[in-house]
């Protein structure tokens, strides 16, 4: 129909200006996985239709966050948002300096200030599992984590020092059109406070026995979900205003709800 | 061929969706805003106060307040779901005992605060129900929730970790926080039934830091 389609054109470009220089993203189709960690008795996790950023944030587009909110500049940072290694490898407050690309990821920043950088964009931070649920795909699969390959990537990744110098984009596209989950930084995501490995409540006793070589025998599953283990590791090592040079983040969104009315209208 | 009537219909729809749609880009954009303007006007906390979260919460008794509204106490605060069986009971008594233990005399320069993690489940009404049962009613005892944001964010101040398990039940850490009259972290207590003794001499000399 002309009259829709005249209005949803308008729509989008009106969004495009509010927004002005937005971060492409891409749909994701929501679907369920088993996880690694956080579903009770293994059973599936539901992850809705949501929107995902193609690349991490970079230098360039965190300075411009920060030329428009200027408290959350280095020396400007709220220590209760962000501990003292904030944006520390940046020349100063607004200049991230020769050293660094401006196409890099940006790091060392704080699950804070990249919570408020999403929001500021309209967007958030992706949840645990829409994070997981991305990062399973390699190029041609939605799920390849048992494919020895993909997990083999991933392991070298690992070991490889500072990939986070690396410009985005550089790693594989996966199933999704998204770029770098593997391969150049690590990322935060909404509820990295939500895992538990210490033993401190009444319910993870048992989840300790999947995350833990050592208490439950190693099958083939847990050698393949390693990779998996080494991220949940490292955010439940994390708090919020922790920042180090290899995490560094991407934004998300909820599925705009416009397109299914369209269609119900219809 | 579609009737003109429907059309209209398809027409009007658009229009109020796409009203609906300006209206959600402003609440984001604004609110994102205010927390930005919430920040700047009080230079006087410091920096590691959690005075500096603009968040909005409701207490037990169905009133909204923020967090700076309590500034000028020490703060004893816990995460815990009313609905919980199994930890919580056990840290709201470690509460209690913490509260009854202290002195009469620094007892009105203290709150003694819960803030649920099961904001959906835990309405104030639901929250004043859980105090009356636990003998928690006085002035001192403080209920508070909020969106689940909201609460997701002020759980990473306090590095608490929770996770929902099941429709009825989270996974949380049993931590204790007491912060100063200027909403600074000054000791946490971690554990269950563990001995309240350092927690309580950090309230006490927090309290008479006050006046």
């Amino acid at each position: 129909m002309f009259l829709q389609k005249k209005i949803s054109v308008f729509l989008a470009l009106f969004t495009a200006t509010l927004f002005g220089q937005q971060e492409k993203m891409v749909p994701i189709k929501e679907g369920s996985f088993v996880p690694l960690y956080g579903a009770t008795n293994k059973k599936p996790v539901k992850v809705a239709s949501f929107e995902i950023d193609v690349f991490p944030v970079t230098n360039a587009q965190y300075l411009a966050f920060l030329k428009k909110y200027p408290e959350y500049s280095r020396s400007k940072m709220k220590g209760i948002f962000a501990d003292k290694s904030y944006l520390s490898h940046w020349q100063s407050d607004f200049d991230y300096g020769t050293n660094n690309l401006s196409n890099a990821p940006v790091t060392n920043v704080s699950w804070f200030a990249a919570k408020k950088y999403c929001e500021c964009q309209g967007k958030r931070l992706p949840a645990m599992d829409e994070w997981e649920y991305v990062a399973m795909a390699d190029e041609k699969r939605i799920d390849a984590r048992t494919k020895e390959a993909f997990n083999k990537y991933i392991m070298s990744w690992y070991e490889k020092p500072k990939t986070y110098a690396n410009p985005i984009g550089q790693t594989f596209k996966n199933y999704w059109g998204v770029y770098d989950m593997h391969g150049l930084v690590w990322e935060w995501t909404a509820d990295f406070n939500s895992i538990f490995l210490s033993g401190e409540s009444r319910k993870d006793k048992d989840t300790d026995k999947n995350l833990f070589c050592g208490s439950g025998s190693v099958n083939a599953t847990d050698l393949m979900n390693y990779a998996a283990f080494m991220r949940y590791a490292f955010r439940g090592s994390l708090k919020a205003r922790y920042t180090t040079r290899n995490l560094g983040f991407r934004c998300a969104k909820d599925k705009v709800a416009l397109v299914k009315t369209f269609q119900n209208l219809r | 061929m579609k009737s003109k009537i429907e059309c209209q219909k398809i027409k009007k729809g658009i229009l109020s969706l796409f009203f609906l749609g300006i209206f959600a880009l402003a609440v984001t954009l604004q609110s994102c805003n205010q927390k930005v303007k919430a920040a700047e006007k009080d230079k006087a906390i410091s920096d590691l106060s959690i005075y500096n979260l603009p968040s909005k919460w409701t207490n037990q008794n169905g009133q909204n307040i923020e967090m700076k509204d309590m500034k000028g106490k020490v703060l004893v605060m816990v995460m815990i779901y009313t609905s919980c069986k199994a930890a919580c009971p056990r840290l709201v008594a470690d509460m209690r005992n913490i509260e009854k233990r202290l002195p009469e005399n620094i007892k009105d320069k203290v709150k003694m605060v819960l803030v649920s993690i099961d904001p959906e489940t835990d309405t104030p009404k639901r929250l004043k129900a859980f105090a009356i049962e636990n003998k928690m009613n006085s002035n001192q005892w403080v209920f508070l929730r909020s969106t689940e944001e909201n609460t997701r964010e002020f759980a990473a101040v306090l590095a608490v970790n929770y996770k929902k398990v099941s429709p009825m039940d989270f996974s949380h850490s049993n931590i204790i926080s007491v912060f100063n009259a200027d909403g600074e972290l000054t000791y946490q207590q971690e554990g269950l039934g563990v001995n309240s003794d350092p927690t309580i001499a950090k309230i006490k000399e927090e309290a008479q830091k006050i006046n």
